[in-house]
């Protein structure tokens, strides 16, 4: 694949992980690489035109690209299995740029909700594990594909750029579904924050610790990858003082605000839980 | 009287499916012991909806009951399709979330709850987009954390299924209970012929929609583990029964190895429902030494 060619979590895993894309085998990239004054794993899913799926040749998160993205943050957490009591766990950064899961009735057949699923876990059990997980959203993080590669993160940052995107339905198809126009589903989500398909209000709802501004996502210069490493190397030191599970996403002031009923329903509950 | 009457079998048998999510709770919860928290006089209501023009739903579709299971502690989580066709959105989700997380905190203080996700649901409620998705990912970690100390035990009944990134969800748990109503997918068969084309598969096609996703299909591939007909106090059992056989050795979701040299048997050109069967048959758990 030449250069012009690269998609942009291609080109940012090539610009942050500085190695030669033929290390790493379509649909996931992965590799370790320095970040700071540690090593990081680095992964992405890419294009893979020749990819025996049918339905999953593009940026996109099917059978394959789950399993294997389950067994590039699973070697990264054995890898530091042993070293427990004698020194820190990696950081495993997740490029993201993936424009859906795959749709087609062998993803289906063949649980394409257990591959995301594995992925899922993985994640998560390297948070848990105390790997600081960092999600680094470039292209759009749709959905599915999103919550596989990416949402089990202890901190997420994302360029705001054209093109970033985090949601739970292309705009096409949720006007479809909603039975709205895209001009309607555009205006409700000036009002209706989580509607929205901007990045700048998906930040309002307290899920995402850092917004960078001026990053050209497609042809970044030298500076603005310094740029980018500098937010990674600070989200990572961020995540290794907070807690290991994703009660972070609760405590800014954007979702104390936004997400006013998640803190409520969790206070509540918790009063209610053992009987009186 | 008839004598089909009579018998014992046809008086005791009731529908779970026909059941609403709070009978559904009670029904797997031991007799007098059910519990409903943040119930309908709570009133915690979607923030979200009302914006839109539409109208809430005291509990937001999901009902959280603690009791027992076998004597132990317990909480359930029932998604009522009824409402908003057992879409997540915040309120709802974070319900869910909420239960997990505080089972999981009385499980690392050495007192184990034992927790059952009643699934229902087609995803996302779109109308509350990343809001839902947010709180999806928050119950996908609960149960991961929780499942360390006690098997989460998810339950497909039917009729609408489960999907989206609940799929997903249901995936993490540490068994599944199906019927055959019970259908299991990430993309629900409209989406698919709506993304890729009838020519990738008709969503009107019943038939073969049951053989791909099916309840029936999940437990012949090991992709569920327990089958029970539509019955309550058959249901009651098989989620007993799940909870009795303790920690599995490795969770489906952990066994990369596995499933990556199966699907690697796969001709993606030929593969059919039956074919599958053959290659995923059996319990992966109990002929895989994979370590988690």
């Amino acid at each position: 694949m030449n250069d012009t060619a690269l998609t942009r979590g291609a080109r940012w895993f090539r610009a942050l992980a500085d190695t030669d894309a033929a290390q790493a085998i379509a649909p996931v990239w992965s590799t370790d690489a320095q970040l700071g004054d540690e090593t990081a794993r680095f992964i992405a899913v890419v294009p893979d035109p020749e990819n025996r799926f049918p339905r999953a040749t593009d940026n996109v998160v099917g059978l394959e690209q789950g399993w294997r993205l389950a067994r590039a943050v699973r070697e990264a957490v054995a890898v530091d299995a042993g070293t427990e009591h004698t020194g820190r766990r990696r950081p495993i950064i997740a490029i993201v740029d993936v424009k859906s899961q795959a749709y087609g009735y062998r993803e289906e057949m063949l649980g394409i909700h257990l591959a995301c699923a594995a992925a899922v876990d993985a994640y998560a059990c390297a948070r848990d594990a105390g790997h600081p997980v960092i999600a680094l959203i470039v292209g759009p993080a749709m959905s599915g594909a999103f919550l596989a590669h990416g949402y089990q993160a202890n901190r997420i940052v994302a360029l705001d750029a054209p093109g970033t995107m985090v949601h739970a339905m292309g705009k096409e198809a949720a006007a479809r579904v909603t039975r709205r126009t895209v001009e309607e589903l555009d205006a409700l989500g000036e009002t209706i924050v989580p509607m929205s398909y901007s990045m700048a209000s998906f930040a309002k709802l307290g899920l995402l610790d850092t917004l960078m501004e001026g990053i050209d996502a497609d042809a970044p210069d030298t500076a603005q990858i310094e740029r980018v490493r500098q937010v990674l190397i600070d989200a990572v030191r961020s995540a290794r003082e907070g807690t290991r599970d994703l009660s972070h996403r609760l405590q800014s002031e954007a979702a104390r605000k936004t997400r006013a009923a998640s803190v409520e329903v969790r206070r509540r509950l918790a009063e209610q839980w053992d009987a009186v | 009287m008839s004598s089909t009457l009579n018998s014992p079998a046809e008086r005791l048998r009731e529908s779970f499916i026909e059941l609403s999510a709070r009978e559904r709770a009670r029904a797997l919860l031991d007799a007098g012991t059910f519990r409903e928290l943040l119930g309908p006089f709570d009133r915690i209501e979607s923030p979200w909806l009302p914006l839109q023009g539409i109208v809430c739903q005291a509990d937001d579709g999901v009902v959280i009951a603690r009791g027992t299971i076998d004597g132990e502690p317990a909480v359930v989580a029932a998604i009522e399709s009824a409402f908003q066709g057992g879409s997540i959105g915040e309120v709802s989700g974070s319900k869910i979330a909420a239960a997990l997380e505080l089972a999981l905190r009385d499980c690392e203080r050495g007192r184990i709850v034992r927790p059952v996700v009643l699934f229902e649901t087609g995803g996302v409620r779109l109308q509350e987009a990343n809001l839902g998705l947010a709180v999806i990912s928050e119950i996908q970690a609960a149960i991961v954390a929780l499942r360390r100390h006690v098997p989460v035990v998810g339950v497909i009944a039917g009729m609408v299924g489960c999907f989206g990134g609940m799929s997903l969800a249901a995936a993490l748990c540490s068994y599944l209970v199906v019927t055959k109503p019970g259908r299991l997918g990430m993309n629900g068969p409209e989406v698919i012929e709506q993304e890729a084309g009838i020519d990738e598969l008709d969503a009107s096609d019943r038939r073969r929609i049951w053989q791909l996703i099916g309840g029936e299909q999940r437990a012949a591939t090991g992709l569920a583990d327990i089958l029970t007909e539509d019955d309550s106090s058959g249901m009651r059992e098989a989620v007993r029964q799940a909870f009795a056989q303790g920690m599995p050795q490795t969770h489906r979701s952990e066994q990369v190895d596995t499933y990556l040299a199966r699907l690697a048997q796969v001709d993606p050109v030929t593969i059919t429902p039956e074919s599958m069967r053959i290659i995923f048959a059996g319990d992966a758990r109990t002929s895989s030494k994979e370590q988690a």
